[in-house]
């Protein structure tokens, strides 16, 4: 017989459920060494997101290092959280997936016991939530950084927020990067973005300030075009997530590759 | 003092069961049909916020009759324990056949336990498979036993009526649109003269292996249920 938790009235929450029922697979909440932590693990780098009239898009590098060595070469980091979410995530890598996974279940979770899908807000303070509960592993160098983007069905435009280790969020306006990389793609995007931009224009400047974050930030990758391995672009409009094709993405690389063989800073912007 | 009566426990049983199948028989039926792209589940439900029928992982769903409280609470608990297992394992994990063995259990255990009513429920749990011969179809009663279903069930009601007439039309690999039909009009056979349904009093929803998605589970609206009607 299924024990009384499982038929308990009360909470839709997938993560209370768990902490509840297996307390050892909650994110966060094992027992540790004490000390500092941050090299034992592969890192992420760099997110950036950015909004365009009907929806925002997001892109990642596909590195992770480990200390001076490149752990992976291929990882992904940004997933779907539902159908009109997404998140990237910068931090610990492990952590970090594990924190995305318990959230794309808590958002299902939600859907199919409500009957009704959360708000953008709503999601982005569950979020917030999973967030806190790895402070403990925060403050010894395993923080998990996540960007979280979506369309919000309300108003009908795409919002994009953003978090801190303790579990702060902000709301985004425009454009957004977090991890390592993140001053330069931020400083990129700022020269790069404007609000009239469309949705190819839009993924245009992600990559082109995912390409000066892995210029300047060397735990950022740059596009590999021996090996044909691009950023990860997700795309989340009226009709839901969409995980831009490689083929799409390696043409616009290479466009944007194209142009700094001519001039390797990029675009310039008007003076003034 | 007087020395309690006496009830065999095949009476007791038999009381039991009666109580339970007075109490399922006393709505509507709710109907599940194998079609050529996956699973059609077909309910009369004239409520648009109380559902008969559910999704409860990627590729399984779940419809239901009798009391709400009861199979509501059996749902709750199939959506925590797939979502659990799925979480701690992996998502091709959650088996339709393992839930339906946790609720026969359930519902097996409230059935011959002393102190407790038995639920006055009976449920189908479906998944959907790669191709036709992979989906399975469960049928769960009262009393904790389970049936697999081959091409169509009906539960609830009017059941045996419903049922007949749907066994005498059914034939496999129906599209979308002739197993709507076919399942609404035998939903209608529960009284004489028959009845016509109209789509709005319809809860309908499928299991679609064609659906790009990994969530297979999708409810069809009023209108793409008027469409199939004609």
């Amino acid at each position: 017989m299924l024990p009384e938790p499982f038929t308990a009235a009360g909470s839709s929450s997938f993560a209370d459920f768990l902490a509840q029922q297996a307390p050892d697979l909650v994110p966060g909440a094992r027992a540790r060494a004490a000390g500092d932590l941050s090299d034992i693990a592969p890192h992420g780098t760099t997110i950036v997101a950015a909004t365009f009239p009907g929806g925002v898009v997001m892109a990642g590098d596909r590195r992770a290092t480990m200390g001076n060595v490149i752990a992976q070469r291929d990882i992904e980091k940004v997933f779907p959280a539902d159908e009109y979410s997404c998140i990237g995530i910068a931090g610990s890598a492990g952590l970090a997936v594990e924190v995305v996974r318990l959230f794309q279940v808590e958002l299902e979770h939600y859907e199919k016991l409500e009957g009704t899908v959360l708000s953008a807000d709503g999601k982005a303070n569950r979020l917030a939530a999973l967030i806190r509960n790895n402070l403990g592993l925060a403050m010894q160098g395993l923080a998990v950084v996540p960007l979280f983007a979506g369309f919000d069905q309300a108003t009908r435009e795409g919002r994009i927020f953003s978090y801190d280790v303790t579990g702060g969020r902000y709301e985004e306006h425009a454009f957004h990067a977090v991890g390592s990389g993140s001053i330069f793609a931020r400083g990129a995007l700022k020269k790069l973005y404007r609000d009239d931009l469309n949705e190819t224009e839009t993924i245009t400047a992600t990559i082109q300030a995912l390409y000066d974050a892995a210029d300047d930030d060397s735990a950022t990758g740059g596009p590999d075009l021996t090996r044909r391995i691009f950023p990860v672009v997700a795309v989340v409009t009226a009709d839901g997530y969409r995980r831009a094709s490689d083929a799409e993405v390696g043409a616009i690389a290479d466009d944007v590759i194209g142009a700094r063989l001519v001039r390797p800073d990029g675009p310039a912007a008007p003076l003034t | 003092m007087t020395a309690p009566f006496y009830v065999s426990p095949e009476q007791l049983m038999k009381d039991r069961a009666d109580f339970a199948r007075k109490g399922i028989s006393r709505g509507r039926s709710v109907a599940v049909v194998q079609y050529a792209d996956g699973v059609l589940f077909v309910a009369e439900n004239p409520s648009q916020a109380l559902h008969k029928i559910s999704e409860i992982y990627d590729r399984i769903g779940f419809a239901a009759v009798g009391r709400y409280n009861e199979f509501e609470n059996l749902r709750i608990a199939g959506v925590r324990l797939a979502d659990l297992r799925g979480y701690s394992y992996d998502r091709r994990d959650v088996t339709g056949r393992g839930l339906a063995n946790a609720y026969a259990q359930t519902l097996g255990t409230i059935f011959s336990s002393g102190g407790e009513k038995p639920y006055e429920v009976e449920l189908f749990v479906a998944e959907v498979g790669d191709d036709a011969a992979g989906d399975q179809i469960y049928r769960l009663t009262y009393d904790g036993s389970v049936a697999d279903i081959q091409g169509y069930g009906v539960m609830g009601g009017q059941s045996e009526q419903v049922e007949t007439h749907l066994g005498e039309h059914y034939s496999d690999g129906f599209d979308l649109a002739a197993a709507i039909r076919l399942a609404a009009e035998s939903l209608g056979q529960d009284s004489s003269p028959t009845r016509t349904i109209p789509a709005a009093d319809l809860e309908v929803a499928v299991l679609d292996r064609t659906r790009p998605q990994p969530r297979k589970f999708k409810r069809l609206t009023d209108e793409t249920v008027a469409q199939a009607l004609g």
